[in-house]
């Protein structure tokens, strides 16, 4: 009863929040409204028993990838986006029209497969959700988890490289040739 | 109207397509790239959302050890992604996508 008063709500935030994040002009308020998005989906991930994933979701999400978000907008002194123009009407009945395509079908089609009032089991008590990760992470996902290293390695030298470009050529220091 | 004691399954599928269908709306609709960009981090939360549901209805860990590893994905391309926003900034003075047209002859 509790827990799904608290879905509810957790829900309604969530997808308020992320109707502003596509709805409003400002960059930084849409930013600012993905954080929120991202702390109800930790509460929902809390509910669902996934308490590392909802610590994870707040540091990695939240903290991490949202602040780059926010220092690239800031570094780039966006002011609000103008909308006008004749495509751009059509841009957004097109998009809207899309949407509502996509939502009833993915509707009609959990409704056929899994129709409401089918009831998530009890789960079975465990040890910690995260010690149980790290088990598994550590025995059956040891060689995904070390690719995962050489992605952010990757990710990390694009990036670097890719931000320095052509813009500033590295001059050699004197006498080093 | 009483509330279900448990949430079922289908709610979170059903909250995962809402947040997916928001995503795509966005990305089709915005014109500023930074903010197509934040549309498509809520597509990915959608697919972690029905992840993690799914992980808790087989009473399997699997699923969340996938989303764990989603998120590592989008953390790569956020950061690869806002250097190439960065770089494009720096040539064409706009993060618009319908000016940025480097690739027509």
């Amino acid at each position: 009863m509790i827990t799904t008063a608290l879905f509810l709500a957790f829900a309604a935030l969530l997808v308020g929040c992320s109707l502003m994040v596509i709805l409003h002009r400002n960059p930084v308020t849409s930013a600012l409204f993905l954080v929120l998005a991202f702390c109800s989906l930790a509460g929902i991930y809390l509910l669902l028993q996934a308490e590392f994933l909802a610590m994870v979701q707040v540091i990695v999400y939240a903290g991490a990838i949202m602040v780059l978000f926010l220092f690239v907008i800031m570094y780039l002194n966006l002011k609000r986006d103008v909308e006008d123009g004749m495509p751009h009407v059509l841009r957004r009945f097109v998009g809207w029209g899309i949407g509502a395509l996509l939502l009833i079908e993915g509707a009609v089609y959990f409704g056929r497969r899994w129709a409401l009032g089918a009831t998530l089991p009890e789960p079975a008590p465990t040890v910690g959700n995260t010690a149980a990760i790290g088990q598994i992470l550590y025995s059956r996902y040891l060689f995904p988890f070390e690719i995962t290293s050489v992605l952010l390695i990757v990710a990390i030298l694009g990036a670097v490289r890719i931000v320095r470009g052509r813009v500033a050529p590295v001059t050699p220091p004197e006498g080093s040739s | 109207m009483s509330l279900p004691a448990v949430v079922p399954l289908s709610w979170y599928l059903l909250l995962s397509a809402v947040l997916f269908t928001i995503g795509v709306v966005g990305v089709l609709v915005r014109r500023n790239a930074l903010v197509i960009f934040m549309s498509i981090e809520l597509m990915l939360n959608a697919a972690n959302l029905a992840f993690v549901a799914f992980a808790r209805d087989l009473q399997s860990l699997d699923g969340q050890v996938f989303v764990f590893f989603v998120m590592t994905v989008a953390a790569a391309e956020v950061a690869i992604g806002l250097a190439i926003i960065v770089n494009v900034f720096r040539l064409k003075e706009t993060v618009y996508v319908d000016e940025i047209n480097l690739l027509k002859g």
